[in-house]
């Protein structure tokens, strides 16, 4: 395993001072993606901005893993929707 | 900087226990949090404002300081600051290693203030990510239709950045790590830049395809011919067959824009012809219209 692609959960979560758990519970329920290696866990660093942010519904807003499941579906849909929206606001120039 | 009123901002009165306030803060910022609202620079800016009441009132010292000054607060902090320094530089002699605070708690204060939320309520030493800035780049036309360079200066700091041919009206690119600095050795947050391109007064694009209407007039549009259209990369002569109709469109392959990041790639030029009906006809002219109106 590349170790300059992924991160040890271990020592992300010491450096974050935040529990293995958590990162258990947002790999348990399919949030993000971890790899094991000799026993040891890993997530790739494309994630790293999600899981951060995950960190921060967490511990900054205490929303629980279900509520970070929602909030994450939703987001993903406003965001479909934003693209969405830009797309048909440039089709509309086409008739102003 | 403007006078904020912070109980306002967090929807409480001055009243309020340190248990209200805490209720309140996670209640706006679960409504308001950058996160939560990507691309919304108006949450963005009342999570900033969210987060300066919080820093303020879950602090019991800063809190009675703000009750106490008011609008004045800032100076109030200022002026103690600068007369405690002057008390104890008129000692300071005898009393060195009492020297004046440490300035890192008043700039520090500073900061939470104007930098948003620190992390510390939480006692965790945290490695956090900088900030990510958004900003709006408004591109001509034509400009988009081609890569060229521009250098833009974020947070005085300038940078150089190559904007690929093909970019789209309200489409957003990331540059990484030219966001804020990282928090405690973290890394610094990304830059996304959301373009703005201006309409073209012929051409309307659509994806990659741009659409245009063409005047022919009459007589070439019945008889044929030969005329000379505009495209993006200079003028285009076309045959135009006889009997064209109005509203004919026609599709000139690859005189569209180039498709982003797609090198050789282009859209299509969707040509539609609207005929002109001639006007102030001659007394002959019309005479002749009359004589084929009738054959």
């Amino acid at each position: 395993m590349p170790t300059n692609r992924f991160i040890e959960v271990k020592a992300f979560c010491i450096s974050h001072n935040i529990e293995v758990s958590f990162i258990s519970s947002l790999h348990e329920t399919g949030l993000i993606e971890i790899h094991f290696d000799h026993e040891s866990a890993f997530f790739d660093t494309e994630q790293l901005q999600q899981v951060e942010k995950f960190i921060r519904f967490h511990y900054e807003l205490d929303i629980n893993i279900e509520g970070i499941e929602c909030i994450n579906h939703l987001l993903q849909r406003t965001v479909a929707l934003q693209d969405e929206i830009a797309s048909l606001r440039n089709r509309l120039n086409l008739y102003e | 900087m403007t006078f904020v009123d912070y109980y306002k901002v967090l929807g409480i009165d001055k009243t309020a226990t340190a248990k209200d306030i805490k209720a309140a803060y996670r209640k706006l910022a679960r409504k308001f949090h950058p996160d939560l609202n990507p691309n919304d620079k108006d949450a963005k800016t009342n999570f900033q404002q969210i987060n300066e009441a919080n820093e303020v009132l879950s602090d019991p010292e800063k809190r009675k300081k703000y009750d106490q000054y008011g609008s004045d607060w800032q100076h109030a902090e200022e002026f103690e600051k600068q007369q405690q320094y002057r008390e104890q530089s008129s000692n300071a002699w005898g009393q060195r290693n009492q020297g004046p605070q440490s300035e890192g708690d008043f700039s520090d204060f500073f900061e939470s203030m104007f930098g948003g939320a620190s992390g510390a309520g939480r006692g965790r030493q945290v490695k956090y990510r900088g900030e990510d800035f958004n900003a709006e780049l408004h591109l001509e036309f034509l400009d988009a239709c081609k890569t060229h360079k521009q250098t833009l200066t974020v947070n005085g700091k300038s940078i150089r950045i190559t904007i690929p041919a093909g970019i789209e009206n309200g489409q957003t690119i990331k540059i990484a790590g030219h966001g804020g600095a990282g928090i405690n050795g973290g890394p610094n947050g990304n830059l996304f830049i959301t373009f703005s391109i201006a309409n073209h007064p012929v051409f309307k694009r659509l994806g990659f395809d741009l659409y245009a209407t063409v005047g022919l007039d009459l007589f070439t549009a019945v008889l044929g011919g030969e005329i000379t259209i505009d495209t993006l990369d200079g003028k285009v002569k076309l045959k135009v067959a006889a009997e064209t109709q109005n509203g004919t469109k026609i599709k000139l392959k690859g005189k569209g824009v180039p498709v982003y990041k797609s090198e050789g790639e282009f859209g299509d030029l969707f040509i539609t012809y609207v005929i002109k009906i001639p006007t102030n006809l001659t007394p002959k002219q019309k005479e002749l219209f009359t004589e084929l109106s009738k054959s």
